[in-house]
């Protein structure tokens, strides 16, 4: 009689364990909607690509219409090749516009596609045309400060110039 | 001087020889544990009576302790996080830290102090009563009987009190962020999924649960089957599982944790 009683508590212990594993699959880890069901399989070369990685969200319009599938370097070109994997239900014109951007200041990277004009659709393996890479805020800020340096090499010759001429 | 420069070097020599020994004595338990396992597979009987003492006993202290410590993560993370304005991300913050770190590590500390010493207590009072010698008597290995149900039920229980521990600590993270402190109820949830991967973090967190209850379970028995039978060497042992216990958890949860975040 003891025994069908133990049998019944991990029996329920058991169970529980696998709901909380349901749970943190379906709840906290949300496998449920990442993978996408049927999906198509576009490149896209970028010169630089910044801190983009596999599994980042491919978004237009603020939508997540696909994920990024993975990441190459072609020794070739010396691009970096980006699979993206769109889902079925979306179509893009040929001449899509593929940018890395930055979700908020310092949030990750994802890839925003722009659709163009064309009137053929993008299909599996085609390849992007149109890209735009991923803004590097340490080139920004020292091309700034180049200016700046620049700028201010300038103004101080000038006046040696002028003190020179006077 | 001299005479005690070399008894100091002679402790110390012993000593480590002493550890040595006993790492070794380990090493061929855990193996003799793994050959007598199919011999008590073949009778889940017993295991599923281990797993009722190790794992459903313990659910009570697991659950709490999780509950508690959500709720100390929420708070904890909200005072931190909302002076750089992103209270937002509380439920990620709950989620991972409980998922990847604290689940399988707390679990398996509390799984020490409430299993383990049970386990080495009860087999050094085996040991000391001679139940074990009478066993071998009667052609019964000790290891098959008393042994291996004991180890896979701990096996087996561990992962199930980790992924426990997790679920409840996220709602206990959930109950003080969402009503008490007033985030956003779909920013907890919805930033929390955006940012919790399933095999990266809670399988790996499910890997890790499993590796630490084989090291809790094993050094339990071991210590508890290695026990002098004296009703001293029986308390010392029961001491020396939590601690070793401990120290192979946090120890483990390092190098695996070193593993999970390379590639």
């Amino acid at each position: 009689m003891e025994r069908t009683t133990i049998d019944l508590w991990v029996g329920i212990f058991a169970a529980a364990g696998l709901a909380a594993m349901m749970g943190l699959a379906m709840k906290v880890g949300n496998l449920t909607t990442s993978g996408i069901g049927e999906t198509y399989a576009v490149t896209a070369a970028f010169e630089n690509i910044g801190g983009l990685k596999a599994r980042a969200p491919v978004k237009s319009a603020g939508v997540v219409v696909g994920r990024v599938d993975g990441i190459r370097f072609d020794t070739k070109t010396y691009e970096a090749i980006v699979t993206i994997k769109i889902d079925k239900r979306y179509e893009f014109p040929k001449d899509t516009f593929a940018s890395i951007y930055t979700s908020g200041l310092l949030g990750e990277q994802y890839v925003g596609l722009d659709a163009g004009g064309d009137t053929v659709a993008l299909k599996n393996n085609d390849k992007i045309a149109h890209t735009q890479d991923a803004v590097v805020l340490e080139k920004m800020i020292s091309q700034f400060l180049y200016n700046k340096a620049s700028e201010t090499g300038d103004t101080k010759s000038g006046d040696k110039k002028q003190v020179g001429e006077k | 001087m001299l005479k005690r420069l070399t008894k100091l070097l002679q402790g110390i020599g012993s000593r480590m020889l002493e550890r040595m020994w006993r790492l070794g004595a380990a090493a061929r338990f855990f193996f003799y544990t793994m050959v007598y396992s199919g011999e008590s597979l073949r009778r889940p009987q017993l295991i599923v009576r281990e797993v009722y003492f190790t794992g459903v006993m313990s659910l009570i202290i697991i659950l709490v302790s999780a509950f508690f410590v959500g709720m100390v993560l929420a708070l904890q993370g909200y005072n931190t996080l909302q002076k750089y304005g992103s209270s937002d991300a509380i439920g990620v913050l709950v989620a991972l830290s409980l998922v990847r770190e604290l689940g399988p590590v707390v679990t398996a500390l509390l799984f020490a102090g409430r299993a383990g010493t049970a386990i080495t207590a009860e087999i050094g009072l085996m040991k000391a009563t001679e139940q074990l010698s009478a066993m071998e008597m009667m052609a019964v290995s000790p290891i098959a009987r008393v042994v291996a149900p004991r180890f896979w039920a701990g096996v087996i229980s561990m992962p199930i009190l980790a992924t426990l521990f997790s679920m409840t600590g996220i709602l206990g993270g959930y109950m003080v962020a969402v009503p008490l402190i007033g985030v956003d109820d779909g920013a907890f949830w919805s930033q929390m999924q955006a940012n919790v991967d399933f095999k990266e973090d809670i399988v790996n967190g499910f890997i890790k649960s499993c590796v630490f209850g084989v090291a809790c379970t094993l050094i339990a028995l071991f210590e508890g089957y290695d026990a002098p039978p004296t009703a001293e060497g029986v308390s010392r042992a029961t001491t020396r599982t939590v601690v070793i216990s401990s120290l192979a958890v946090l120890g483990l949860d390092f190098v695996l944790t070193s593993f999970m975040l390379s590639p």
